[in-house]
């Protein structure tokens, strides 16, 4: 188990120097950042200074080992918009993503798991259609879509919510609606399509033959195994719910990370795109790993496999 | 089953009800104007930003030695009282006594030598080098007295004076610098900020010490709240909603639809969209070195249909490379309607019966328009390839001299004088494709003298000169549309400087 983790944590780490390799190289790919920073009123004298004042007319790989080597000693530099220090600004945003993130992947997990086993219990019946037509509106509706028609309808027609902004906690209601209605359908369907399998299988027939009451065979044998496929796809649906949060955080305007990289993107914030890059590629490599090892936990045969 | 159905409801019930309680919308019932801004502001130090945002919090914290009122085109007394060139490379100033900054210092010489003497140095990183290279050194005369010396004749000297370049108090600054003034704003203005979350939310309190003669004084809303709330669609249900008072740059089509649930107004801007030939691109070989070339473009566009399907409002076509509102801007110049026969016969004289293909880059101009562009071309023969980039990749590419034509939009600062416009793309300079060293000479000329009327001439020369050889194809003036709540009465400007300070509850 020790040797599986050691393994998969280097890994881990050059996965995300690679990562940070590749989005430095392609930022200077879409266009000379001074040009970008000086503004649509700046001169080429002004991003001529602007370009020496950076340092942005050093090489591509000095300026990369460079931002590398203060990362790796936690300085993550400065904002070029901002002109404060990117852990600051990044300090600042991250609670609110990750207070969207977690609960609206809350909220999915609470709703996906007892509704894939109650279709899988019963296919073709009554919840498994209803489940059907969850899982095919939340992923046939464009988030921003519902986003804004949330807002109309709860924010504008009956004010019972805040439009946008998290001043008051009430701010994160429609936002975590929308994104775990967006997460919801692949944890349901994985949920429903395990329990199916493992349903027909010898092992639970055995249990029914024995006599085991059904919510025993169900929760004690059945979803043990069948979580298996969900606990992977979690780490990625997690992963996902905290970086690609960017739709619904522009819509309900909540300054939280998703909406801080696109900013930084456009506006060529370098320093704050290669934090976020670095911190998103770790976290998906963090969590990815905690599932496969959790899964480990869970299924003993899993623990010899080769990483 | 009953009781637990109940406990879910009640607690459904509590959700609501504390929903319902929230604070109701603010705006003229407590004197505070919601403001929302599309783009986060950036730091509120006047010298290192250039975003439009951040630029109208700072001409509310701060304020400049000057100040132009753009109604009659007059230049105030701010900070300053009176001045006068006592040559032709020096202005002085004397300063306003009993003026007061924010953390209670009062102002004096020391705060306009402090500041200016920083944000002149190199090192200092000001963002616009053209609104502070003119300026050689500031020597304080006396404490109410203050010297500029210029390092070169500059005509935009007055403009940049006047509420473009603040003053900060001397103790802060030279003790904080930049990162304390943008964390801690203090200015001598009719707002002060007295809360802040860079980027996402600003509250800007009316300062009661603000000087009586001040060019803004008199302003009348207590409280300005500021988010930034990037989503248009929620800007606009917000308005609707009440909890916005002032939401701008909505899209023309947006704004006809929201005219009957709120306050819509169309403004005219300095700010211009053309399409840029360049006779010097590709070492020369390209159709539009050719004057009758790029004649026949522009009477092949129909600029009006596209004014008036994409721009609207307050927006009109251009003959110029200029605003018509700015100085300089003649507008007796060479004009060319839309004939697409003409355009024909012009291409066909210039050896082109068959057309051509013309690569065209656009930035920061929506496809649309472009589209438009390309499609009445086409109809002359002349298949343009549309290439979208961002506007520091396209005006990159412009620089290199890559692409024979660009399209894209220039805003002058805000400034209403040809001199921030003109010289850029025609005076010799890296935006210069045209290279044209006589027109280079006379707005060379017109840029360092201070005689208004040699000025003038000189411009208008240059103008002419443009539209006759068509070095560039003038659209339209760019126009903003604001959304206003049906309580607020507001005037806009065209140098995109929202005034709060003069806004008021009707």
């Amino acid at each position: 188990m020790t040797v599986f983790i050691l393994k998969r944590l280097v890994i881990a780490f050059f996965v995300c120097l690679a990562v940070s390799a590749i989005s430095f190289a392609l930022m200077f790919l879409s266009g000379d950042p001074a040009i970008a920073i000086a503004g649509s009123g700046g001169r080429a004298e002004d991003a001529e200074a602007i370009r020496v004042a950076y340092g942005f007319d050093r090489p591509i790989l000095v300026q990369y080992v460079d931002w590398i080597w203060s990362a790796l000693q936690g300085n993550l530099g400065q904002s070029i918009y901002f002109n404060i220090p990117v852990s600051e600004i990044i300090g600042n945003r991250i609670g609110v993503t990750l207070t969207l993130g977690f609960i609206a992947f809350g909220v999915a997990l609470i709703v996906a798991v007892p509704l894939g086993i109650a279709a899988a219990m019963h296919p073709n019946g009554l919840i498994d259609r209803i489940a059907l037509i969850l899982a095919v509106t939340g992923q046939a509706i464009p988030s921003f879509w519902l986003g804004l028609m949330a807002i109309v309808v709860f924010g504008v027609w009956y004010g019972w919510v805040p439009i946008s902004g998290t001043d008051e906690w009430q701010g994160y209601i429609l936002p975590v609606i929308v994104l775990s209605y967006y997460a919801l359908p692949e944890m349901m369907r994985i949920t429903r399509s395990g329990m199916i399998d493992v349903l027909a299988s010898d092992y639970v027939r055995a249990a029914y033959a024995k006599g085991l009451p059904a919510r025993q065979v169900i929760w004690k044998h059945a979803l043990r195994n069948a979580v298996l496929p969900l606990v992977s796809l979690s780490a990625v649906q997690l992963g996902q719910l905290l970086s690609g949060s960017i739709v619904i955080e522009s819509v309900f305007a909540l300054n939280g990370m998703g909406r801080l990289a696109w900013e930084s993107l456009l506006r060529s914030d370098l320093p704050v795109v290669q934090a976020i890059i670095l911190l998103l590629s770790l976290l998906y490599v963090v969590l990815t790993t905690l599932a496969d090892i959790f899964n480990a936990l869970l299924d003993p045969r899993l623990r010899g496999a080769s990483v | 089953m009953i009781r637990r159905i109940n406990t879910v409801t009640i607690a459904f019930a509590a959700i609501i009800s504390l929903s319902l309680s929230m604070p109701a919308s603010a705006g003229k019932d407590d004197n505070t104007l919601n403001v929302a801004f599309a783009a986060e502001p950036e730091p509120l130090d006047t010298y290192k930003i250039a975003g439009r945002e951040g630029l109208i919090l700072t001409r509310h914290i701060y304020d400049g030695l000057l100040y132009k009122d753009l109604d009659t085109g007059e230049i105030l007394p701010a900070l300053a009282e009176s001045w006068e060139f006592t040559g032709p490379l020096t202005i002085e100033f004397t300063l306003r006594k009993g003026v007061k900054f924010h953390n209670g210092a009062a102002f004096s010489a020391d705060d306009v030598v402090t500041t200016l003497n920083t944000v002149i140095n190199p090192d200092y990183g000001t963002r616009y080098l053209i609104s502070v290279d003119w300026i050689e050194s500031v020597e304080k005369i006396d404490d109410y007295k203050v010297r500029i010396n210029m390092s070169k004749p500059f005509a935009g000297a007055v403009e940049m004076l006047a509420d473009a370049l603040s003053i900060y108090p001397h103790e802060f600054f030279s003790k904080n610098g930049t990162d304390g003034i943008s964390r801690t704003p203090i200015g001598t203005g009719p707002y002060r900020l007295v809360e802040q979350e860079p980027g996402v939310r600003y509250v800007l309190e009316r300062f009661e010490d603000h000087y009586a003669d001040s060019p803004k004084s008199g302003a009348s809303i207590d409280r300005i709240v500021v988010r930034s709330i990037p989503e248009m669609n929620t800007q606009y249900a917000e308005l609707m909603a009440g909890d916005l008072d002032w939401i701008w740059r909505i899209p023309p089509d947006q704004a006809a639809r929201l005219e009957s649930r709120v306050q819509i107004i169309s403004a005219p801007i300095m700010r211009i969209g053309y399409v840029g030939f360049a006779p010097e691109a590709l070492n020369g070989d390209s159709p539009v070195s050719d004057p009758k070339v790029r004649q026949a473009l522009i009477h092949a566009t129909n600029r009006g249909a596209i004014v008036d399907a994409f721009a609207g409002g307050a927006s009109k076509v251009l003959n110029t490379p200029c605003n018509p509102a700015q100085f300089g801007c003649a507008q007796d110049v060479a004009q060319y309607e839309f004939n697409p026969d003409k355009a024909k016969a012009l291409l066909a004289d210039a050896g082109y019966v068959d057309g051509f293909e013309l690569e065209m880059i656009f930035a920061a101009m929506p496809r649309a328009t472009a589209e438009a562009v390309a499609g009445d071309l086409a109809n002359v023969g002349v298949t343009v390839n549309l290439n979208e980039q961002q506007y520091a990749a396209g005006i990159g590419q412009w620089r290199n001299k890559e692409v024979p034509a660009f399209f894209s939009n220039w805003g002058s600062y805000g400034i209403g004088d040809v001199v921030f416009i003109l010289s850029n793309f025609f005076g010799g300079g890296a935006d210069d494709l045209v290279q044209d060293p006589e027109l280079a000479q006379w707005l060379k000329e017109a840029d360092t003298s201070s005689d208004r009327a040699e000025r003038e001439a000189l411009y208008t020369k240059a103008v002419k000169r443009i539209a006759e050889q068509a070095y560039w194809m003038p659209m339209y003036n760019f126009n903003v549309n604001y959304g206003l709540s049906p309580d607020l009465s507001f005037t806009p400007h065209p140098d995109e400087f929202a005034r709060w300070w003069q806004a008021d509850w009707k």
